[in-house]
C-alpha cells in the first residue's frame, strides 16, 4: 500500500487482532505510536528481510518495548513473519511472539522491556559507524514517561559529546502514561530545552500522527551536521478510535466485544477516508 | 613477590590484539587509569572509548558497539559494573546476546578503606544469576593472562573480576595448565578438597602445604571458571575426599561455596564448609588485613580443615 497514511490505519487493525486473540498489550501507545513506526520502517530506514546481514543498513531499537504489538504488525507488513502467526501465537504458551522485543525473532536487534536502554544502545550502534566511516542511521523510538529514566540522559551525553550526527531518536510524546498524565507524574513539557541543553537539535512535530510532517522531520534530521536529532512527536495515545484516544485507563487494556466492534468501524472509516484523500 | 596486577596484564593482552583486530574496542568510565588502560587508550586512541562516570551507559554503549559488529571490552570498578549497570548486563549484554567483555576492575575488597560502597562482595551471585552470562575470576597475572587471549577468540558475553593490586604467582612463568571452562587442579589429596577462586586460590594452596606438613593431604582446585562451573572436577575432588571447603573473597550467599554445596549436596553428598566474608560491611583495612582478620589466609583454611576432618 502506498498511501502510508492508510496504512498506518490499516496496521492499527492488525495490532487490534494480536491484542484481542492474545488477551493482552499495550494499545494505547501502539496506537500512538503507529506513525512513527510506519514512517520509519516504509519510508526513512533501508531494513528489510533481505538486507539484514548488511552492515551498512540502517539499525532501529524499539526503546519503548511495550509497544510490541504494533511493531509486530509493521516487521509483518515488512515481511519478517506472517501477520497470521503473530495473531495466532502472541502471548500463547511457549510463544516466541512475546509482549515486548525478542531478537531471536527476525528483525528485531535488540531486546528491550525496561525503559531508558534504546537511546544508550543506539548510542553505540551510531558510534561503531563513525568508527568504521559507514553511512547507515540509527534510530531509536521511546515513550514520553521513560524519559524520567536517568539512563536515557546518560545517552543523550554521550551521544552530543560524539556528535552523533547519524542517530536519530523520536519521543511518542502522548502525554500519558500508565498512572495518569504525564505533567502530573512526573513533569517533562520543557523537554525541548533539556535535549537543546543536552546538546541536541530539536524537531517538534506538532501532529505525531501525520506521516507528512513526521516525514519533514526525519528530512530535516538528516540535514543536521555534528550533533543528534530528536523528534518530540506529539501524538494522541489510543488514536485511531474516541473509544480509546486519550484515555489513560487503555495503557493496557482489551477491547471487549462492544469496544471491538466499535474501534474497528472507527479505523475502517478512517482509513477509507485516508484513501480517498 | 610479583609486581605486575592481573589489570595491567589485561591491558598488554588487549594492546596487542588491538594491533591486529580494529574490532577491539575498549571503554572506559572515567576509569582507564583505574583498570590500566591509559596504555590502551595512547597506543590505539580510534579503538577507545570514553564515557564519564555513567556506568549504564558503559555498558549500553558496549552492547549497541557489538551489534554493529565491535568486540567491546568494557572496564568499571566491578562493584559499580555489577550493581549499578546490573540491568544493562542482564538486558542489553546477556539477554540480547551481545559479544560484550565486562571487566569488574579492583573486585571484592580491593578498595580496602574505602568501604563497602566501593567493594563488590555480591558480584558473583549477581552475575552468574543471569542466563546466558559467564562469570571468571581468575587467580594470578599468568592465568589471567590465557584466560583473556581464550576470550578473544569467542563472541559470547562474560563478566570477569580482577583485583586491583599485584597478587603472588599460583603458577610458574611458561607452565600454566590452562583449558577454558576447566577448572585446574593444583594438587591432589585423599582427605580434604579445597574449591578457591581469583585471590583465595593462593592461600588455598598454601593450606595445602601447611595441612601437608601435619599428614593431611588436599586436593586444591582453582575454580577460576564460575560460570560455566566445573562440575566435573568439583565432582571428582568430592567424592575423593572426606569434606569439602569453599574459600571466595565474596558474601557467603549465591558465591562459589553456594555453587559448589549445591553440586555436592546433589551429586556426591559430603560435609562442605563455605569460607566468606561476613554478611556485613567488611572491617576497615588492606586487602591482607581483611583476610587476616576474617581468617581468609593460609593458616586460616589449614585451621578450618583440620577442625573439620576432626569431627
Amino acid at each position: 500500500m502506498s498511501n502510508l497514511k492508510a496504512l498506518a490505519y490499516e496496521l492499527r487493525e492488525n495490532t487490534i487482532d494480536i491484542i484481542v486473540e492474545g488477551k493482552a498489550g499495550h494499545i494505547g501507545g501502539d496506537m500512538s505510536v503507529m506513525e512513527i513506526l510506519t514512517e520509519l520502517y516504509f519510508e526513512q530506514m533501508n531494513i528489510s528481510p533481505e538486507n539484514m546481514d548488511d552492515p551498512d543498513r540502517d539499525k532501529f531499537v524499539m526503546s519503548k518495548g511495550h509497544s510490541m504489538e504494533a511493531y509486530y504488525a509493521v516487521l509483518a507488513e515488512k515481511g519478517f513473519f506472517p501477520i497470521q502467526e503473530v495473531i495466532g501465537q502472541f502471548s500463547k504458551f511457549g510463544s516466541q511472539y512475546i509482549g515486548h522485543p525478542n531478537n531471536k525473532l527476525p528483525g528485531i536487534e535488540m531486546n528491550s522491556g525496561s525503559l531508558g536502554h534504546g537511546l544508550p544502545v543506539c548510542v553505540g550502534m551510531a558510534l561503531a559507524a563513525k568508527m568504521n566511516g559507514q553511512e547507515y542511521r540509527t534510530y531509536t523510538v521511546m515513550g514520553d514517561g521513560e524519559l524520567a529514566e536517568g539512563s536515557v540522559w546518560e545517552g543523550a551525553m554521550a551521544a552530543s559529546h560524539y556528535k552523533l550526527d547519524n542517530l536519530c531518536a523520536v519521543v511518542d510524546r502522548n502525554r500519558l502514561q500508565i498512572s495518569g498524565n504525564t505533567e502530573d507524574v512526573m513533569a517533562h513539557d520543557d523537554l525541548h530545552e533539556r535535549f537543546r541543553a543536552f546538546g541536541w537539535h530539536v524537531i517538534d512535530v506538532t501532529d505525531g500522527n501525520n506521516i507528512s510532517q513526521l516525514k519533514d522531520a526525519f528530512e530535516e534530521a538528516k540535514t543536521v551536521k555534528g550533533k543528534p536529532t530528536v523528534l518530540i512527536a506529539n501524538t494522541v495515545k489510543g488514536k485511531g478510535s474516541p473509544v480509546m484516544e486519550n484515555k489513560a485507563p487503555w495503557h493496557h487494556k482489551v477491547p471487549n466485544a462492544e469496544e471491538l466492534a466499535q474501534i474497528k468501524k472507527d479505523l475502517r472509516e478512517r482509513k477509507e477516508a485516508l484513501l480517498h484523500e | 613477590m610479583n609486581k605486575i596486577a592481573n589489570r595491567q596484564v589485561i591491558c598488554d593482552v588487549l594492546v596487542e590484539a588491538a594491533k591486529e583486530d580494529k574490532e577491539i574496542v575498549a571503554l572506559c568510565s572515567d576509569s582507564r587509569g583505574s583498570a590500566s588502560l591509559t596504555k590502551f587508550a595512547e597506543t590505539h586512541p580510534k579503538q577507545f572509548v570514553e564515557v564519564g562516570i555513567a556506568e549504564q551507559n558503559l555498558v549500553s554503549i558496549s552492547a549497541g558497539l557489538a551489534k554493529c559488529g565491535k568486540k567491546p571490552y568494557a572496564a568499571s570498578p566491578a562493584s559499580f559494573l555489577s550493581t549499578r549497570s546490573y540491568e544493562q548486563c542482564k538486558v542489553d549484554v546477556a539477554y540480547s546476546n551481545t559479544n560484550v567483555k565486562l571487566i569488574g576492575i579492583s573486585g571484592g575488597v580491593s578498595y580496602g578503606a574505602l568501604g563497602m560502597s566501593h567493594h563488590s562482595a555480591q558480584d558473583i551471585a549477581a552475575m552468574c544469576s543471569i542466563p546466558n552470562m559467564r562469570v571468571y575470576i581468575p587467580s594470578d597475572r599468568l592465568q589471567t593472562e590465557h584466560l583473556f587471549k581464550s576470550l578473544l577468540k569467542d563472541e559470547k558475553p562474560a563478566y570477569i573480576r580482577v583485583g586491583r593490586n599485584p597478587v603472588e604467582d599460583v603458577y610458574e612463568e611458561g607452565n600454566v595448565p590452562f583449558e577454558m571452562d576447566k577448572a585446574t587442579v593444583l594438587s591432589e589429596g585423599a582427605d580434604i578438597a579445597i574449591i578457591a577462586c581469583g585471590e583465595m586460590v593462593k592461600p588455598a594452596a598454601d593450606a595445602a602445604k601447611i595441612l601437608e606438613t601435619k599428614g593431611i593431604h588436599a586436593t586444591v582446585i582453582d575454580m577460576y571458571c564460575i560460570k560455566p562451573l566445573d562440575k566435573e572436577t568439583i565432582v571428582k575432588a568430592a567424592s575423593g575426599a572426606k569434606a569439602v571447603i569453599t574459600v571466595e573473597e565474596h558474601a557467603p550467599f549465591g558465591g562459589l561455596g553456594s555453587m559448589v554445596s549445591q553440586v555436592v549436596g546433589s551429586q556426591c553428598p559430603r560435609k562442605v564448609v563455605n569460607m566468606a566474608l561476613p554478611d556485613a560491611p567488611v572491617i576497615t583495612g588492606t586487602s591482607k588485613e581483611v583476610f587476616d582478620h576474617y581468617g581468609l589466609t593460609g593458616e586460616g583454611i589449614a585451621k578450618k580443615a583440620e577442625e573439620l576432618l576432626r569431627i
